[in-house]
């Protein structure tokens, strides 16, 4: 869940804010944030938009900080990420960037996150992180609390961050700044934008080819507004977001990873290279390492429901027969599928795709099937 | 033609003994993109407030209330492959459901035309 926000506590907003209210956005409470949900064409053309050309989503909520070693050294601040998270942060060739967990002594998931080892010249021991705005606070005091002497946590809340994805992200982003093009998916450079600072990864959220722009937050405007001129590029609300991520099977932090579940569970082992695996040395290694060895007793699957019916975060799932084997984290319709898309877990016995399971919405059992994922393909530059 | 809405945004179109029973523009645009409708089977009996039919948008479920007692008899099947049509005619093509009225005399209790738009503007 995003954090309890207390009522009398005035919505904080990103450096995009005012152009969001411009755009005519319908402005939602979200982490704390007042956020676009949609622009007034809606989510369903937003969503499709971004499959189809290129999206701009405003994602400055999110928690921007660098890790930053005394020393100057890498293995020095790689280390210290290391006994936070399961990745392989010492192996990061400069500019690369990775997928984690910040995992609990119990193998649970603290928070997901981005780590980059940053490239600039004069940054060596630097590494650029960001994590969801409903859980930075968090994740920082869990970060700093975990420091070993010579290593530091540098909040970064001066900057903007702002994604661009779709197949023709490359190519607008690439008029701008040709550099990008070049740059390998999870890959990261520092480019000049219409003369705007600007650190550019090739990633994203929604499946599709895209790239996080993050600049200082009083750029953020300008640049929005001039990748905004390409009629290529339209603005997306967190309602395509989440749809968007849905279909391309990834995790939405509090709903289908939380303290709850592990990496092994949520089908994140890919994100756990193999050095770490073996060797271990992170939180919960203990039990990732055995769910690995053994399997875990249940796991995150896709699930496709028959007909029209969408079944949302919570519903039940049940064998055809009546037994309760898990429930839905994620779900709703799939936009780019044309019909309804779910995630959640089920007990090992039922996770291979094909099996025939009911999802019980609104009380009644609704068939669906166990389906591979993403349910829209990836379509990252490799 | 007689037409009164709920404080819930659903509208009742009178026909004769039945009225047709939808959800307001207002509604639709507050929902965004419809994806899915429920409707009741037809023969069901509602009362006056209770869940109807449940329409879906991309980001959450909604129910749709009972505006009057009665008999549900007919219901606008065309929603299935297109649910779309709640948000582009919500006061025509975009019907749910056509309920026969138990009691003519509950009408008095919703809102006219007018009084609707007025609470509308007070949202």
């Amino acid at each position: 869940m995003a954090e309890p926000v207390r009522a009398d506590e005035p919505l904080l907003k990103t450096p995009l804010h005012a152009e969001h209210v411009a755009l005519g956005a319908r402005m939602v409470p979200f982490a704390g944030y007042d956020m676009p949900v949609q622009y007034p064409t809606g989510i369903l053309t937003e969503h499709n938009w971004t499959r189809e050309h290129a999206g701009l989503f405003d994602v400055s909520h999110m928690g921007q900080a660098f890790l930053i070693a005394d020393d100057k050294s890498h293995e020095t601040v790689a280390r210290a990420l290391e006994a936070l998270i399961p990745a392989d942060v010492l192996n990061l060739k400069p500019n690369q960037q990775r997928y984690s967990q910040l995992l609990a002594d119990d193998g649970g998931i603290l928070d997901d996150l981005m780590v980059t080892r940053v490239g600039a010249p004069g940054h060596e021991g630097w590494l650029y992180l960001v994590v969801n705005a409903s859980m930075k606070e968090q994740d920082y005091a869990h970060i700093e609390a975990r420091l070993p002497a010579g290593v530091t946590l540098k909040r970064k809340d001066d900057l903007g961050l702002m994604a661009l994805q779709g197949p023709s992200a490359a190519a607008v982003l690439a008029r701008k700044a040709p550099a990008v093009a070049d740059l390998a998916f999870m890959m990261s450079a520092d480019v000049q934008i219409d003369g705007i600072w600007c650190h550019v990864s090739r990633s994203g959220y929604t499946g599709e080819d895209g790239f996080e722009i993050s600049c200082q937050g009083g750029d953020a405007p300008t640049l929005w507004t001039a990748l905004l001129t390409d009629p290529e590029v339209k603005p997306i609300g967190l309602g395509a977001r989440d749809s968007l991520r849905l279909e391309a099977g990834l995790c939405l932090y509090g709903h289908d990873i939380d303290t709850t579940t592990s990496p092994i569970e949520a089908g994140l082992i890919w994100s756990i290279q193999k050095r770490r695996r073996e060797e271990g040395g992170f939180p919960g290694a203990d039990r990732v390492q055995r769910e690995i060895k053994e399997g875990p007793a249940r796991v995150r699957v896709g699930l496709k429901p028959e007909g029209r019916a969408p079944a949302r975060e919570g519903a039940v799932i049940a064998t055809p027969d009546g037994r309760e084997v898990g429930i839905v984290t994620s779900g709703g319709f799939g936009p780019t599928v044309n019909g309804p898309v779910a995630m959640g877990y089920v007990s090992k016995d039922v996770a291979a795709t094909g099996t025939d399971l009911h999802l019980i919405v609104r009380g009644k059992p609704i068939p669906a099937k166990v389906a591979a994922m993403p349910f829209a393909p990836h379509r990252y530059k490799r | 033609m007689t037409t009164r809405y709920t404080k819930d945004h659903e509208y009742i179109r009178i026909e004769g003994d039945a009225g047709i029973v939808g959800i307001t523009d207002y509604a639709q645009s507050q929902l965004g993109d419809v994806v899915f409708v429920e409707l009741p089977s037809i023969g069901k009996t509602v009362k006056k407030g209770d869940e109807a039919a449940v329409v879906e948008s991309v980001k959450a479920a909604s129910e749709i209330y009972a505006p009057v007692s009665g008999e549900v008899v007919e219901v606008n099947s065309d929603l299935e492959a297109s649910p779309g049509t709640v948000n582009e005619d919500p006061a025509g093509r975009g019907w749910f459901m056509k309920i026969r009225l138990a009691d003519q005399g509950e009408l008095d209790g919703l809102l006219t035309e007018e009084q609707y738009q007025d609470f509308v503007k007070s949202l």
